[in-house]
């Protein structure tokens, strides 16, 4: 998206009741509230899914392959959502599933997060030519389209979940640093900053304690909005072989192993890409709901 | 707007030489040996080891091959496919055209789609259509496109039969193509059908590949009209008596179209990214595909070059919408 070269500085008066005030806003937005609903079902699923799950994800019913949902005809009670051509609960593992998507939206969003901050840190404080230096390979990364290039990282570290979040991490980095960057940039120059310089604050000092509270705002706003693209991006390698390898449930990895049964069985192809967008929509939902509550000036609407 | 101009085109210049260095230290740092990979499983002795070793250069150090290959580069030198043997940079130009058809049809469907959504929404701000556009372009927004292909072509392919699973054309028609481009190379072939053939073989990649531009330029568009809605001159235009049709699509759109057009300029890239699955999922013969079968097959030439050449075409891209946006509006020149 566009570079949003400011954020807000929070209200000082309005400092102790920073939560309150932040929910207030976000309660506003209704689809917001609903995506935070969704995202709390998921993240219980993610972390509770492999007791709630009606089956094992990897068990095989041999003499139910490819059963048809229950409100079908031939379909039973106890596969609700049918079975994969393996004769795997399909319930189970969208279950089971939630847990790697859930898995690489943390990891991802943590190591692009951190990594991003310091950098972009470490940016809007150096001297013009490491920030030049920083900036350019920035824009380096920023030059080969995000899938292709977690694709090739992927190649090269071989293909499996681990490898493509740290790809998925690696593509997104970028980012936070340019975001970081740009709202440190513009916090350095005001007053509080020279004054806590003045009474003594060393550079680290400025830079996490002082300015980086100051500079969250957007980056959280980010950090929603790059947790759906990482998961994305995974289903994404995982559906070209390249991410989460069989049979482990990932729902990417899912829909690549459904793909010669489209025309049979609808279900083993349908099922695993609905559990993909209403969470990635879950996730953007409450990521606009963010954005407006915590920025007023990126509020657009 | 000189300075501007050279400035940009300065910073091209590391880029370039670091995106050079990047594609090419990938390719070092695969799995395998490229000279095992050509040989296959029946092996290779280790004089025709050293020989072809000392053919491609692999024998040199790592700076001297370094260098060699950015000198090549320079010259449209990218090596030959270990897999068919031709040269990648006519491989690339080939299936290029490809991609290219696909891009711009896609571009033209999200954009055709996307505007009036997005003016529609702003202009009834608030109200049953701007939520209902709103929420599609979120959904759309959130789409796992390779998830979406499948499910069209359940749909359309499998149950309806209005349209083909994959490839660009039916078998039954051969003609050769000068351009490259199907739609150009039917018409001009004069055969009938071949045009209809190449259209219904578009429709599906194309909604595909423009579902996710099409969600962005109708927020996009939406956000940009309701800034613009809210000027001054748009208040003196309504109450001159203008008609409200004039106002917004005139007025407010035109005024509206510069970050939408700079949006649609950066999203090259998620079209290109696009276009891998979109590609891969149709058996569309362009370079998304290509680059995916290369990955898989292990043709290093292939892939060190298409990484290049993909990337440096992002580049320009996103330095034309740089200086057309410096050309639009002068404060950007000042930064």
């Amino acid at each position: 998206m566009t570079d949003k070269t400011s954020s807000a500085a929070p209200d000082v008066h309005a400092r102790p009741s920073r939560l309150n005030e932040f929910w207030f806003y976000f309660r506003e937005n209704r689809g917001a509230v609903i995506g935070l609903w969704v995202f709390a079902v998921f993240a219980f699923l993610a972390l509770f899914g492999q007791w709630i799950a009606p089956h094992d994800a990897t068990s095989q019913f041999r003499s139910a392959t490819l059963q048809p949902p229950v409100w079908q005809e031939g379909g039973t009670w106890s596969h609700i959502l049918g079975t994969d051509p393996l004769g795997r609960d399909m319930l189970s593992r969208l279950i089971v599933g939630a847990r790697y998507s859930f898995f690489v939206g943390v990891v991802v969003v943590s190591i692009a997060a951190s990594g991003g901050i310091i950098v972009g840190l470490i940016a809007g404080f150096a001297p013009r030519w490491l920030d030049d230096i920083i900036m350019r390979i920035m824009d380096i990364v920023l030059a080969f389209p995000s899938l292709l290039l977690a694709l090739v990282l992927v190649a090269i570290l071989g293909p499996s979940l681990t490898n493509a979040m740290i790809a998925i991490a690696i593509v997104l980095q970028p980012h936070y640093v340019r975001l970081t960057r740009a709202s440190v940039m513009s916090e350095r120059q005001k007053d509080y900053v020279t004054s806590a310089r003045v009474a003594g604050a060393g550079v680290l000092r400025l830079m996490f304690v002082t300015v980086l509270p100051n500079c969250l705002a957007p980056i959280i706003v980010q950090a929603a909005l790059s947790f759906s693209t990482a998961i994305l991006d995974a289903a994404a390698l995982g559906f070209l072989g390249m991410g989460a390898q069989p049979p482990t449930p990932e729902w990417g990895t899912m829909l690549a192993e459904a793909r010669e049964f489209i025309l049979r069985a609808w279900w083993v192809v349908t099922f695993p890409g609905i559990a993909i967008l209403v969470t990635v929509l879950a996730i953007n939902l409450m990521g606009d709901g963010l954005r407006d509550a915590l920025d007023p000036k990126l509020k657009r609407s | 707007m000189l300075n501007y101009a050279l400035s940009r085109l300065l910073t091209f210049i590391p880029t370039f030489i670091g995106v050079t260095l990047i594609s090419f230290s990938f390719i070092r740092a695969l799995p395998g040996d490229p000279i095992q990979v050509m040989a296959g499983e029946r092996g290779i002795t280790d004089e025709r080891y050293a020989e072809l070793a000392a053919q491609f250069g692999y024998d040199r150090p790592i700076y001297v091959q370094f260098w060699e290959y950015l000198t090549g580069v320079l010259q449209g030198d990218l090596g030959n496919s270990f897999v068919t043997k031709r040269p990648v940079w006519d491989e690339f130009f080939a299936l290029f055209p490809a991609t290219l058809e696909l891009s711009i049809c896609a571009m033209i469907f999200a954009v055709l789609l996307g505007l009036p959504a997005g003016v529609i929404a702003a202009v009834n701000r608030g109200k049953l259509p701007d939520r209902l556009l709103m929420s599609t372009a979120l959904v759309g927004y959130s789409m796992p496109i390779f998830w979406w292909a499948l499910l069209l072509i359940i749909v359309f392919s499998g149950n309806l039969q209005w349209t083909p699973v994959s490839g660009r054309i039916d078998l039954l028609y051969y003609f050769p193509d000068p351009t490259g481009f199907m739609i150009i190379d039917s018409i001009a072939s004069g055969q009938k059908g071949a045009l209809t053939s190449a259209l219904r073989h578009l429709i599906l990649p194309t909604i595909v590949l423009g579902t996710i531009p099409l969600a962005v330029i109708a927020r996009q568009t939406r956000s940009a009209m309701l800034e613009v809605l809210g000027e001054d001159y748009i208040r003196t235009a309504r109450a001159k008596g203008m008609s409200p049709a004039r106002i917004n699509g005139v007025h407010a759109l035109r005024n509206a179209l510069i970050p939408v057009i700079t949006v649609i300029g950066l999203s090259v890239g998620t079209l290109l990214a696009g276009a891998i699955l979109t590609e891969t999922i149709f058996s569309w013969p362009g370079i998304g595909k290509w680059m995916v079968d290369s990955i898989f097959r292990r043709d290093y030439p292939v892939v060190q070059g298409g990484l290049l050449l993909i990337a440096v075409m992002v580049m320009i891209v996103n330095l034309s919408v740089d200086l057309l946006y410096g050309v639009i509006n002068p404060k950007i020149r000042k930064r």
